[in-house]
Parts: structure tokens; sequence; C-alpha cells
């Protein structure tokens, strides 16, 4: 078995195992802790409705707290939105998804995406930059914040060095122009790694973003508290 | 008296509540080993892990934008002071023990395991550092109430025998006595005898029956007794059947700042029976922001079901009072601005009551900059203002409170909490600063027309 159908493989199929079943688990653990009537006599009922409100709105810093974390936020959208692009608008990776699901939408002209790779690889050094320079994020930061960091810029570095490589999409008549094997091989490994390390580390912050901005939208919601 | 009363003595001259020689002492209680410690501080943490707690402590992503948000780490620069750091111990617990890969976490040793030299490290910063004031946990991305895991995160430290002294003792001392500061039921028959006299004003106290059970703060009897006397006004211009009891009047609850369920539990139940016990159909908080929390919030919930009567803060009273056209109001002639107690407003979600109160007085309210639910918190709350070892600490984060009083502009100042008023106090006292915090019940009852010719 070579190194490219490996990675295609069984170490895919365990990644993905890895990433669904972990990060299923990683929810569980929230999920099955016990939760306690609230007696107290709420100022509003809409709790489902204010957790919703609470997921929306700690999408951007506030004016009323003097926009605390502006630059790091900016930055945290740069390489989010870059990271979503090269993941889901890049062609060869619409084939890697129609691949595994059967499901495919249009992509975006390549050069948008290497303007997306150029945001995701600037804003994570920035982001790098910032949790080595600045004492809080060194004092809070762990080998988690490493790794991940690690891991997530590790796909666009091993995919950066595949750009020049020819890609030709399959169809149901042809069949894929594959890339140098060892190249592709080791960027889906790098992936692979990701998605292994999801439910571990700090990247699960993708799911549980959700819950724990939902839980305290509807504590805050029966106060009447502000959001 | 208790063996560290003893030790400790309490020093109600003082123009706070304190303890006298605070510098030098072992804040910790009881003789018990660092394993023991250890030990009780797991149980109370594990006992604390609920769903919803479970969910914060999986999802910081180490930004450290709660660092901004905190009045203590922005006025010393020290990140130790990053409200998420301050549970760091609930953290480890969580992960070690409890976590989703906590095997993982202890086989590689990813998390270190909290040790009582780590918790009495964390002391100060759970303690002398935070006064749950929540701006941190408005500005998470990840909206995780990192006030709240502080609070919780003290339920440890209390059963690990690790709470400052001064507020140690004030619990107990509430505990035991019924109030933290003296404020026993004699010493409160006293006041009320006395201010009846001074005043000419009526205060019922222990009626059988009363559809207002009004409560107060210790800090309200002994340092600001005049909040008695407005109260007493206020309720006859309103019209109000109401009574004070002297089995349920302390609404403070220190057994909650200090991390002691069973105190917090017994401290409310004291409130909640008094209020059945006169078949109250509507229970006042004084103007305190964290007996507010205590009983609003979290009374039920100690209860075990729903209590039989309504909960209001006095701010929330004065609102209702007002909207129903029960009091009959002058204008302010100075113009005011409002510190909102954070445990009343951002916490409580009562920021609208004291500017419906300002609105029926029809008074030229300034708002501070960043006012309302992102307000300053005046440095002391949550027992921070009874630690003299934090006073340093707690007087450069009012820094920025006497920053955002001068610059709404205001002539006077005014706000619903005892414990906020004792802060100021001190700061104007520490700067020699010529401003002094008011209370709003003071002000609706001098502004009280009882020649009924203002608006109503």
């Amino acid at each position: 078995m070579t190194l490219l159908e490996l990675a295609r493989g069984p170490v895919l199929t365990v990644a993905l195992l890895v990433f669904f079943l972990g990060t299923a688990w990683r929810l569980w653990a929230v999920f099955r802790r016990p939760r306690k009537p609230d007696y107290s006599a709420p100022r509003s009922s809409d709790t489902v409705g204010g957790g919703l409100r609470a997921i929306w709105q700690r999408m951007l810093p506030r004016s009323a707290y003097e926009r605390i974390g502006m630059t790091g936020t900016i930055n945290a959208y740069a390489y989010h939105i870059g990271i979503a692009v090269i993941v889901f608008a890049f062609a060869p990776h619409i084939g890697f998804i129609e691949r595994l699901t059967g499901l495919s939408w249009a992509a975006l002209p390549d050069w948008v995406t290497y303007i997306a790779t150029a945001f995701a690889i600037v804003g994570l050094v920035f982001a790098l930059a910032t949790r080595l320079t600045d004492d809080v994020q060194r004092l809070l930061s762990n080998f988690d914040d490493y790794f991940t960091w690690i891991v997530t810029m590790l796909p666009i570095v091993t995919g950066m060095a595949l750009i020049e490589q020819t890609y030709v999409p399959a169809t149901p008549m042809v069949a894929p122009a594959t890339p140098d094997p060892i190249l592709l091989a080791v960027h889906l490994l790098s992936l692979e790694l990701l998605l292994i390390w999801f439910p571990f580390g700090k990247l699960a912050h993708a799911v549980l973003v959700f819950v724990s901005r939902y839980r305290t939208g509807v504590e805050f919601t029966r106060k009447g508290a502000a959001l | 008296m208790n063996e560290l009363d003893a030790k400790h003595p309490l020093d109600f001259d003082a123009p706070r509540f304190s303890i006298k020689k605070p510098v030098v002492r072992s804040d910790a209680q009881g003789e018990l080993s660092d394993a023991e410690r250890v030990d009780r501080a797991m149980k109370a943490f594990a006992r604390d892990m609920n769903s919803t707690t479970a969910a914060y402590l999986e999802s910081c992503v180490h930004c450290g934008h709660c660092a901004q948000a905190c009045h203590f780490y922005v006025t010393s620069q020290d990140a130790r002071y990053t409200p998420i750091w301050k549970v760091e111990p609930f953290k480890q617990a969580w992960k070690r023990e409890a976590g989703p890969f906590a095997w993982l976490t202890r086989t590689f040793d990813l998390k270190p395991a909290v040790t009582a030299d780590e918790l009495r490290e964390w002391q100060e910063l759970l303690y002398d550092s935070c006064t749950m004031c929540g701006r941190c946990s408005m500005v998470c991305p990840m909206g995780i109430d990192i006030a709240a895991l502080v609070g919780l995160a003290r339920h440890a430290m209390f059963e690990a025998g690790l709470v400052p002294h001064e507020l140690w003792a004030v619990a107990e001392r509430a505990e035991r006595e019924g109030s933290p500061l003296g404020a026993t039921p004699k010493v409160l028959k006293e006041r009320i005898e006395w201010l009846e006299d001074e005043h000419e004003v009526e205060i019922p106290l222990d009626k059988p029956k009363a559809e207002v059970l009004m409560t107060l703060s210790s800090i309200g009897i002994m340092k600001y007794p005049s909040s008695l006397t407005a109260l007493a006004k206020v309720m006859k211009h309103a019209g109000y059947d109401w009574t004070l009891r002297s089995d349920g009047y302390e609404a403070t609850n220190f057994g909650m700042l200090s991390g002691n369920l069973a105190w917090q539990k017994a401290l409310s139940l004291r409130l909640i029976n008094a209020a059945i016990a006169c078949e109250a159909k509507l229970l006042v908080l004084p103007e305190c922001g964290h007996a507010y929390g205590a009983l609003r919030w979290q009374g039920a919930n100690l209860y075990g079901k729903p209590l039989p009567f309504e909960v209001l803060h006095i701010s929330e009273f004065l609102a209702r009072a007002m909207r129903e056209g029960r009091l009959r109001t002058r204008r302010p002639t100075a113009s005011l601005t409002y510190h909102d107690p954070c445990q009343v407003s951002r916490r409580g979600g009562a920021t609208g009551a004291a500017r419906e109160v300002f609105a029926g007085l029809k008074a030229d309210l300034r708002e501070m900059p960043n006012g309302g639910d992102a307000n300053w918190c005046c440095g002391g709350g949550g027992g921070v203002v009874t630690l003299h070892r934090a006073d340093e600490h707690r007087r450069r984060a009012f820094a920025i409170k006497m920053k955002q009083v001068v610059e709404s502009g205001a002539e006077k100042a005014v706000t619903s909490c005892e414990n906020c008023r004792l802060s100021f106090d001190d700061g104007q006292a520490h700067y020699h600063w010529d401003r002094k915090m008011g209370s709003l019940l003071d002000l609706v009852a001098e502004h009280l027309d009882e020649a009924g010719t203002g608006p109503a």
C-alpha cells in the first residue's frame, strides 16, 4: 500500500471516526452532567430566543465595552473566513468532500482561494505572535494552544506545496489527474492529524461555542439581563 | 466568641468592618492537612460541575479578552488577574477528574493536579481580586459566565478552609448571630426606637401579618441608618401595609460571598420563613447588590421550590410605586448620575428600574460613559471591601469609577447598594475626593411631595 493509498484509505477512515466520535463524546461529557431545575421566577420566558440571540451577539465586540478585543476579533475573522474559503470553496476540496459525501457545489475561482490562504496564514501568524508576546495570552496558553496552531497551519502549508500541481477534477468519464502522490499524501495526512486532534483540543470550540453562548443566553434572558 | 474571632477581633468602630491587624495573619480555617484541604476542595468542585459549568470549563480558547474587562487587571496590568485565570484550579479539577478525556489528562499530566499551595495562592485571585461583577462574562466571545465560575470556585475554597479571614469571620458571625455586623434583633429594635423618636416616623416591627416584608442590610442598619427612616417615609407616603421582622430582616448574605452554601441557605431561609410567617405577598430587598442575587435568583433554588411570594429589589419596588402613582414627588434640583450595582443591573436584570425612578422624579439623569449594563464595578463587591489586604488593589480599581463619575458631568451621584456606598466612602476618604455617593431610596424620600402638589 502506497503512502497515498494509506492516507486515502485506513488513515482517513480512522481520522473521520475519531473526529465524529470524539466530538460527540466531548459534547456528551457536557450534556450528561446534571441540570438542576431553576425555581426562581423568570423575568422573561423567551429563553430559547435569548440563547440564540446570545450566539449571534457574541460575534462582535460591543462599543459599551470599549470594543474589547477588537484587533484579535478582526484577526480571528480573517483566518476563520480564510480557512472556510480554503476548505469549502476550493475546487479540489469540493471534489474531496463530494467523494466522501456525494455533496458538491460550485467552487470559487482559484485566485480567491489564494487570497483567502494569504489571510489565513497572516492571521494565524499574527495570532501566534500575539500569543507569544501578550502577557495575558502567554499565561493562559498551554500545549493545546501551540499544538492546535501547528495542526491548523500544517494542512495550509502542505496544501500550498500542491498549488503548482496539475489538478483535473474527476468526472464520470475521466479519472482525476492527481498531483505528486507523496505531496498529496502528506497534505492528506496533515488534514487527518487535524481531524484526529479536533475533539481533544481547542479546535472543538467550533461546536462548543454554540453550547456555552446558548447556555449563558438562556440564563441571562431568564434574569432579564443584557446579553 | 469563637476561636478565630479571638485571634482576630472584629473592629466595629472602624469606618468599615474590619479586623484590627489584617496584614500578618493566616488565612486558613480549621486544623486540616494539605491532603484534606485538597480533597474537600475537589469534592466541592465536583458538586458544582453541572452541565452549564461543564460547557464553560470546556470552552475557553485562551483569547484573554476578559482581562480588558476586569478593573483589577486594567489597573494593575498583571496577567494573573485575568478573570478566566482565576478559575484555573476549577478547570484543572474538571479536566483531570470529570472532563471527557480525564483519563488522558491524568495519564499524560496534561493539566497539573490541584494542590493546597495552589489553592492558597489562588485565594487572593478568587477573593481579593474578583467582585464577581460580571463584566468579563459580557465580553467573552465564547459566552463563558466567568463570574458565575468564580462564585462556584469559592465553594471549594470554603470547603478547603481557605477563605480570607475577614470574610470568613463576618460570614460566620452572620450565620451565628443573624447579622455580619452585629445588627442583632436587639440592636435592630434599639435602632428602630431611636429612629422613630429622632425622626418621628413609624417603623413597624414584627407585625403578625403584612402585605410587604421589607428587609434590610446590616450595612444600612449600622452605617447608614437614615436608610431606615427613608424607607419608613416612603412606605407611609405610598400607603403600603408593611413590616420588618426580627426573625428575618438581614438580607446581606456573606454565606454566599464566602462560598459556604450551607450558611447561604440558612441566611436565605430566615428571610423566606419570615415572609411566609407574616403571609407577605411581596418581599423587598434593600439597597444591596448581592442580596438581590442571593434571594431573587438563588433563593428559590435553595428553598427547593418556587417562593410563595414575589421578590423585588428596592429600586424595582420604587419604580413600581411610581408606576402605580403611589408616590408624589418633587423634581431634584441637582443633576444626577447613577452607579449601577453590578448584581442588580448587569447580573440581576433590573437595570431599567432605577431609570424608571429617575424618570418618575423627572430628574436630570446624566449617564456615565459605558454606564448601565456595562458599568464599571465600584471595586468593593463580592466581599472585597471587607478585605484589608486588598485595599491598595481595590482603591486602584476605584480610580476607574471616580473617572466615570466625573465624566458623567452630574452634580450628584446615587446608587442603590450600600456595599457600593461603603466602597465609595472609603475611596472618597483615601483620595480626598470631593464627591459623595448617595442613595436612590434617600433621594426619593427627600423628594416626596407631602403637600401633594407634585407629579404623581
